[in-house]
């Protein structure tokens, strides 16, 4: 969208005149870099912590056909224990015999105690442009925030989690659709961009503790809060895939891998993004 | 951005050599059947996009980055694929090219029905003219890229293969097989070749 574009090319009006490749390479990078840390300087400037809020007062409050809060969801350390839950997830749930990262975890939660319909929470999980983060990701956004500050530390040791990593590493590498993309295509070098968009290297762990903790991010461009979940199927959407389902193995999987990619990086949620 | 988001032009290629030996692989086949699961509205015409082709299936398995047979296998395969306008002659309008050279439309699942032709999104991944400042580094510059090559006829052919088929000349290249997979008409490969190789293109100036 040409917002987003415009938001960088100001970042870049700076450097109009150019006319050695590398040179224009650099100050390009410079003025990006500029721009993000204007963002960064206050923290309290990101309105995604409003969502943070929102989360926290619809995790707390009676609701669906059951007409009881999620403060019995067991986020891995116990119900009622959302600090520190983030930092230590994707995990295995045993209740569910399953891997879960966080969103899928508060699916399941609202589906299993609410009695909400499955259905129906997956079938339009994302905000259409300029819409606030829908309910399940504002409480993402208020559950990870409870973990900022801390380090990625999920263990993602057993049979069934390893398995879960390597399949997606294996979907990270795995190329599909007219385009023939991979997450690889764009993720797997470091230093290159999308347009004047800088692309982490998430196949290197250096790169991926830098960035997966800014995960729920506020996004300037679209002024909305996107979960790591619609990110994913955002990006299936630019490989050409079809829409990809919020809590599928894959969306699971390809979190479960990042994480163990990031593991030791801090958690900075929610984060902000151009 | 994300209009312009990904696609490329011309000699991309990420063929790093990584550790497709060192990591505990999954079976491709667990990758599947997860996919499989994971796209459930996706309308039976969608379907073939959930199924990778064998040329997919083994730049996934090498990680870009084929042993030498598997390579030329490739290679021959997606050469054989390359149709070239009836009379020859590959070299289009750069005007039009400029323009798909821009567009990132097409093909995504918000671009039905389609309201426009399909763009090739190669400023997405490559430096072209010097007017243009928002472009990506996933491929190389394309600056100057006829002016180079002397606006040979050898290569203005070449370019229009790598258009067409990038595989065919670097296999497991990261560039979409823009004429084989027809994510672009054969006029359109034509425009962008003119954006390359004409001396009156914006590219050699």
């Amino acid at each position: 969208m040409t917002i987003r574009r415009t938001l960088l090319a100001v970042a870049c009006a700076a450097i109009a005149a150019v006319s050695v490749a590398s040179a224009q390479d650099d100050a390009t990078e410079k003025a990006i870099e500029k721009y993000r840390q204007m963002l960064k300087e206050d923290p309290w400037s990101n309105p995604g912590l409003l969502d943070a809020d929102r989360g926290e007062a619809l995790w707390t409050t009676p609701r669906g056909p059951k007409n009881v809060s999620l403060e019995q969801c067991d986020l891995g350390k116990g119900p009622g224990h959302v600090d520190g839950a983030f930092a230590e997830l994707p995990r295995y749930f045993a209740d569910a015999d399953r891997v879960m990262d966080l969103e899928t975890r508060i699916l399941w939660c609202m589906e299993k105690l609410q009695g909400f319909d499955r259905a129906d929470l997956v079938k339009k999980p994302y905000p259409g442009g300029g819409q606030p983060v829908k309910e399940l990701g504002a409480m993402a956004t208020y559950v990870a925030n409870k973990s900022s500050g801390m380090k990625f530390a999920a263990k993602l040791d057993q049979p069934k989690e390893k398995e879960v990593v390597a399949l997606g590493e294996a979907l990270f590498f795995r190329r599909s659709a007219p385009f023939d993309f991979a997450c690889a295509t764009c993720h797997n070098a470091s230093g290159l961009r999308i347009r004047l968009q800088g692309l982490p290297q998430l196949s290197s762990p250096e790169e991926a503790r830098k960035v997966v903790g800014e995960w729920p991010a506020y996004r300037v461009s679209t002024t909305q809060v996107m979960t790591m979940q619609h990110r994913l199927y955002d990006c299936y959407w630019q490989m050409r895939m079809p829409q990809l389902e919020l809590g599928s193995d894959v969306s699971v999987a390809l979190i479960s891998y990042l994480v163990s990619q990031a593991r030791g990086g801090e958690i900075a949620a929610p984060g902000l993004k151009r | 951005m994300r209009a312009t988001a990904v696609a490329l032009l011309v000699l991309a290629a990420s063929a790093t050599p990584l550790l497709a030996q060192q990591s505990p692989a999954a079976d491709p086949a667990r990758a599947d059947a997860a996919i499989k699961s994971a796209f459930p509205t996706a309308p039976a015409d969608w379907q073939p996009r959930l199924t990778p082709d064998e040329t997919m299936r083994q730049c996934s398995a090498y990680r870009n980055a084929p042993p030498t047979a598997i390579a030329e296998e490739i290679q021959r395969r997606e050469r054989a694929t390359i149709v070239y306008p009836p009379d020859g002659k590959v070299l289009g309008d750069w005007k039009k090219g400029e323009a798909i050279a821009q567009s990132g439309y097409g093909l995504r699942f918000t671009d039905y029905p389609p309201r426009s032709a399909n763009g090739g999104n190669c400023y997405a991944c490559h430096q072209i003219t010097k007017q243009e400042v928002s472009y990506g580094t996933l491929g190389p510059s394309l600056l100057g890229y006829g002016k180079n090559r002397k606006f040979s006829e050898a290569d203005t052919k070449a370019a229009y293969d790598k258009i067409y088929n990038s595989h065919a000349a670097l296999p497991c290249s990261t560039m979409p097989r823009f004429g084989s997979n027809k994510i672009l008409t054969i006029e359109q490969i034509k425009d962008l070749v003119a954006l390359l190789m004409s001396p009156e293109s914006p590219a050699n100036k």
